[in-house]
């Protein structure tokens, strides 16, 4: 499998504190790698320097993008990782807009086709066919992710007044929306009830199985990440200490030794995949 | 909030008046030095006035106050968990503002023609649509695009000045002043957003409230520019098509009144202008209503909502706070001519922080993002001292209050309700 | 030379009273996060409590300077920190955790009416009040000018010195102190451990407006008029010193306050006297745009 994003002896300080510290990383394409590591690891530094929120301090990412050949990921602001290189995240707790309707926000996640077909609202104001195809093309689109992450009957809810499990799934068909080469899910399964995590993974398992889109997840739910992640990067201290696949990293007494610490038996692992 | 407000659900009878008491004593503390003492002029010298009745009848006032609006809190709590349980009424308060829209302009349409010989009422009725207009301005920054302006009347000066200077140096006339002045303002946004819309909301509003004042204090110290604190006096006033609203025609031409065959009155004029700032006015209404449906108005609704989640679905915020900053400042550069126009002359007095605080208080009242809520603000700011010239004093103290008073209990506005810009199943509807 | 002595003498006046004012907008931005819009208006009815006690004074027959001059402060400590308390009770408290816009426009509300009510209650007209202390020292005389310093300006001085350390010292070493940087750090956790959140916060208002009480008997002392919308612009300015000192920072405050003094100290004798507060806003817009963090603050790390 070809190499989407490489990760090259990245480190992101701020003032004295070290968040990552030399960390190198391939993710293949078409392929769910999954990112563990105690709270305070670095993991969400790691994806706030791959979106373009923080400038690292050191390292490469390099995106080899389908289309546009290699990107630099840290030399793009952040509007343009989503935009050119199509890299697209989710957050910890939860962005929406909460006062627009959820159709709204998946509209808005398709703000630059739209922009581009409104000419600068030019053709937009005067509702011309061009903008107005543009448009029914988009509502199509959100209207199919709706359908599929089994949301259309909130489409035109205000989306912050609706509970939190569905919130989520919103964050990720609104980035869907934004058409992802590589999709960064940040704990997308925190709060959510066994059914949904079973959801979830289906969803996961579908989008890069069927569309190949590949994926990026943080987690600390054993049960999403151990069954559908093709590969694990273990990170703590800022810094890698396992990789491989699920039932590799499970065994790997670095890795244990991080959750569990120096004495504890391990186990604990294990139970919780099954 | 809620431990200070609405805590007051069953309480004693003992403990309302306790508390109405503690109130009245901090107003008593806060009275003394301001209501209580006064200084006045004695030839030449100050002395000192005691004004204890004044003093006893605010806290009086305070403490009567405090019970009433405990009960009625508690009343109003009542009735809102009542009517929670009774089910939303959301569409039906749309179809209210509606409603209420189309009565309204039906209203201002009617308005010159039934007080056709009111000078006054035309006058007041060009005033409140003058800040309409300059409400739903601001109302595409503050209310859409969540961007804190507090230097709105700059954009409001240069496009009243660009008037004046265009209209009496170079001899433009109205309408082709008119974009001019609009683009003018337009750059002045693009200019002053460029390097400033970097920053965080508040001090944003700091840095726009000390441009605002920039650009006053170059008005009143650059004489040969913008003539100083006097201002520029005998700006031409616009013409109906070529037609001046004079009492003699031109020579060989036609004025207004001897075009159309009627006998000279000063009101042609006046209600022309009424007209104007009308449908000036509407065209701001429709022009903003629709962008606030296309994705520039949509992406402004969301860097308001979350400017973080804007940036990671790919969104250029500067470009969108630009876009935002450019129109507020061409819309309110469009109602500086215009107000150039009506009055004939224009002065920096005329555009004062106070003058930016008011649009603000319009925009904030009615409801942040509502285009009806502005008109309903606009109307009630306008209206209220004039209905009672001793009441105009008050006028700004009432606004300051209603500013607070507004964002403790209703931080949304008046009318806050939020119309989507578009619907699942409309949309699908007419794809079919 | 002379001239320029001089200038540094009247902009290390102006300054003191500036970073007064400043360190009361930066402790309440460090505490809550807010610009306290009112502040500014809240060092102006200071002004007025002490150009009533003054007027109280003189009709009463007191002589002695350092008599009145304490009983002012006394006076006008105790009714502006009750204005100070009472802002924040009304216009901020019910907002916290509401939107970021809210309380900065519930703010501008709070300084129209401020604005306005003295207006209102004292007169619309300046207050004129005869000097409180007259003379001074020369400290250096050539044929063409004098260069002098005023008792007043002395007395400002000295009382902006003596209240840094102490204010230092309280921040540093009290409870109090300690509660309140607590606060600033994470109001959360504070609260957790069993600090009154709310109680800090009001008094941190109320020290912020304490000191703009005596930035306001100051400015009455040395200028001698006030008028209802002095607390604007020096509002603006005293923010201004905030800023480029770097908000959240108190010794930032005051080394801000005492730039922003001398900067337009020295710009009215040498460049444009009328363009002067053109130039503390074209301060402000560059600090923020360049080093939004000012001199002695902090960088701020945007949290995602």
């Amino acid at each position: 499998m070809s190499t989407l994003l490489s990760v090259r002896n990245l480190s992101m300080r701020f003032g004295g504190l070290t968040a990552i510290d030399d960390l190198s990383l391939e993710v293949p394409a078409g392929s769910i790698t999954g990112i563990i590591g105690p709270n305070g690891a670095g993991k969400t530094t790691l994806f706030n320097c791959l979106t373009g929120f923080y400038k690292p301090t050191f390292g490469s990412l390099v995106l080899a993008h389908p289309t546009r050949g290699d990107l630099r990921l840290e030399a793009l602001p952040s509007h343009r990782v989503a935009r050119d290189a199509q890299v697209v995240r989710t957050f910890q707790n939860i962005r929406l807009f909460p006062k627009m309707t959820v159709l709204e926000n998946l509209i808005v996640a398709q703000h630059n086709v739209l922009q581009r077909a409104s000419k600068f609202s030019v053709a937009g104001l005067l509702a011309l066919p061009g903008y107005r195809k543009a448009e029914r093309d988009a509502v199509e689109r959100a209207a199919t992710w709706l359908e599929r992450l089994q949301l259309t009957q909130y489409a035109d809810h205000a989306a912050g007044a609706l509970p939190y499990g569905i919130q989520r799934r919103i964050e990720i068909a609104r980035a869907l929306c934004v058409d992802p080469v590589l999709l960064c899910l940040d704990e997308p399964a925190a709060g959510l009830n066994p059914r949904e995590s079973a959801e979830l993974n289906a969803l996961l398992t579908y989008l890069c199985g069927e569309l190949g889109i590949a994926i990026l997840l943080i987690e600390h739910d054993m049960s999403v990440v151990m069954n559908v992640s093709d590969h694990i990067c273990v990170i703590n201290y800022g810094r890698k200490i396992a990789e491989g696949t699920p039932a590799a990293v499970q065994n790997d007494p670095h890795v244990i030794k991080a959750y569990l610490g120096e004495d504890e038996e391990a186990g604990v692992m294990e139970e919780s995949t099954s | 909030m809620s431990t200070v407000v609405f805590a007051a659900h069953g309480m004693t009878p003992a403990e309302r008046l306790r508390d109405a008491g503690w109130i009245a004593f901090v107003a008593f503390i806060l009275g003394v030095p301001l209501i209580g003492l006064t200084t006045v002029d004695v030839g030449g010298r100050l002395a000192v006035n005691t004004r204890f009745g004044l003093l006893a009848a605010a806290v009086a006032v305070a403490f009567g106050g405090r019970l009433a609006l405990r009960w009625a809190f508690d009343r109003l709590a009542a009735r809102k968990a009542s009517r929670q349980r009774a089910g939303s009424a959301i569409s039906r308060t749309q179809t209210i503002a509606n409603v209420l829209g189309w009565i309204a302009l039906g209203a201002a349409v009617a308005l010159p023609i039934a007080f056709s010989d009111n000078r006054y009422v035309v006058d007041t009725a060009t005033t409140v649509l003058i800040y309409v207009m300059l409400g739903w301005g601001l109302n595409v920054v503050v209310g859409l695009a969540g961007l804190l302006d507090l230097g709105y009347v700059a954009f409001y000066a240069v496009g009243a000045y660009a008037y004046a200077l265009l209209s009496t140096q170079y001899g433009w006339s109205f309408w082709e002043a008119l974009p001019v002045a609009g683009a003018i303002a337009a750059g002045f946004g693009i200019l002053l957003g460029y390097p400033i819309l970097r920053l965080r909301g508040d001090y944003l509003a700091i840095v726009t409230l000390g441009f605002g004042e920039i650009i006053r204090v170059i008005l009143v110290n650059w004489t040969e520019f913008s003539g100083g604190p006097n201002g520029i006096g005998s700006i031409p006033r616009p013409s109906f098509f070529g037609l001046a609203f004079t009492r003699s025609a031109p020579e060989g031409g036609h004025s207004f009144a001897s075009f159309f065959g009627l006998e000279f009155s000063a009101m042609h004029r006046l209600i022309f202008l009424y007209y104007l700032i009308l449908v000036l006015a509407l065209l701001t209404h429709a022009f903003v209503s629709r962008l606030r449906k296309l994705p520039v108005g949509r992406a402004w609704e969301a860097l308001r909502e979350d400017e973080i989640a804007c940036k990671a679905m790919g969104m250029n915020t500067t470009h969108i706070k630009l876009s935002a900053f450019a129109i507020g400042a061409m819309l309110g550069g469009f109602a500086g001519v215009f107000f150039a126009a009506r009055q004939g002359f224009v002065s920096p007095e005329s555009f004062v922080f106070t003058e930016s605080a008011i649009i603000l208080a319009i925009v904030v009242l009615g409801g942040m993002g509502s285009q009806m809520g502005v008109v309903l603000a606009a109307t009630l700011l306008v209206l209220i001292p004039e209905f009672g010239r001793n009441f105009a004093e008050y006028r700004m103290l009432l606004f300051g209050l209603a500013m607070v008073l507004i964002m403790v209990w209703r931080p949304g506005g008046l009318l806050a309700h939020r119309e989507p810009t578009l619907r699942l199943a409309k949309a699908a509807g007419g794809e079919q | 030379m002379a001239y320029a002595l001089q200038q540094l003498i009247n902009g290390l006046t102006l300054g003191a009273m500036y970073g007064l004012i400043a360190i009361g907008y930066t402790m309440v931005y460090g505490i809550i996060g807010m610009i306290n819009f009112a502040h500014g208006d809240i060092f102006m009815v200071s002004a007025f409590i002490a150009v009533t006690a003054f007027t109280l004074l003189a009709a009463a027959d007191v002589t002695s300077i350092p008599l009145a001059l304490t009983f002012v402060l006394i006076v006008a400590l105790f009714f502006t920190s009750a204005y100070g308390w009472a802002v924040e009770r009304t216009a901020y408290r019910p907002l916290r955790g509401s939107t970021r816009l809210a309380p900065l426009i519930s703010a501008i509300g709070m300084s129209i009416f401020l604005q306005n009510a003295v207006q209102l209650t004292q007169g619309a007209r300046v207050k004129p009040i005869p000097p409180v202390i007259e003379g001074g020292v020369q400290l250096w005389s050539t044929p063409a000018f004098t260069v002098q310093i005023g008792w007043s300006q002395l007395l400002i001085i000295v009382t902006t010195v003596v209240l840094m350390i102490a204010f230092t010292w309280m921040i540093t070493q009290t409870p109090f102190g300690r509660q309140q940087r607590a606060c600033e750090q994470d109001r959360t956790m504070a609260a957790l451990l069993g600090v009154n959140v709310d109680r800090t916060i009001s008094l941190t208002f109320m020290l912020g407006a304490a000191l703009a009480a005596v930035a306001g008997v100051m400015v009455t002392v040395y200028y001698g008029v006030v008028d209802f919308f002095i607390g604007f612009l020096a509002g603006i300015k005293a923010f201004t010193a905030a800023v480029l000192g770097g908000i959240g920072s108190l010794p930032g405050a005051m080394l801000g306050g005492l730039l922003i003094g001398l900067i337009e100290s020295f710009w009215a004798a040498y460049l444009w006297a009328e363009y002067k507060d053109v130039a503390t806003f074209g301060i402000l817009c560059l600090v923020l745009m360049l080093r939004p963090s000012g001199l002695l603050g902090r960088p701020e790390v945007e949290k995602v």
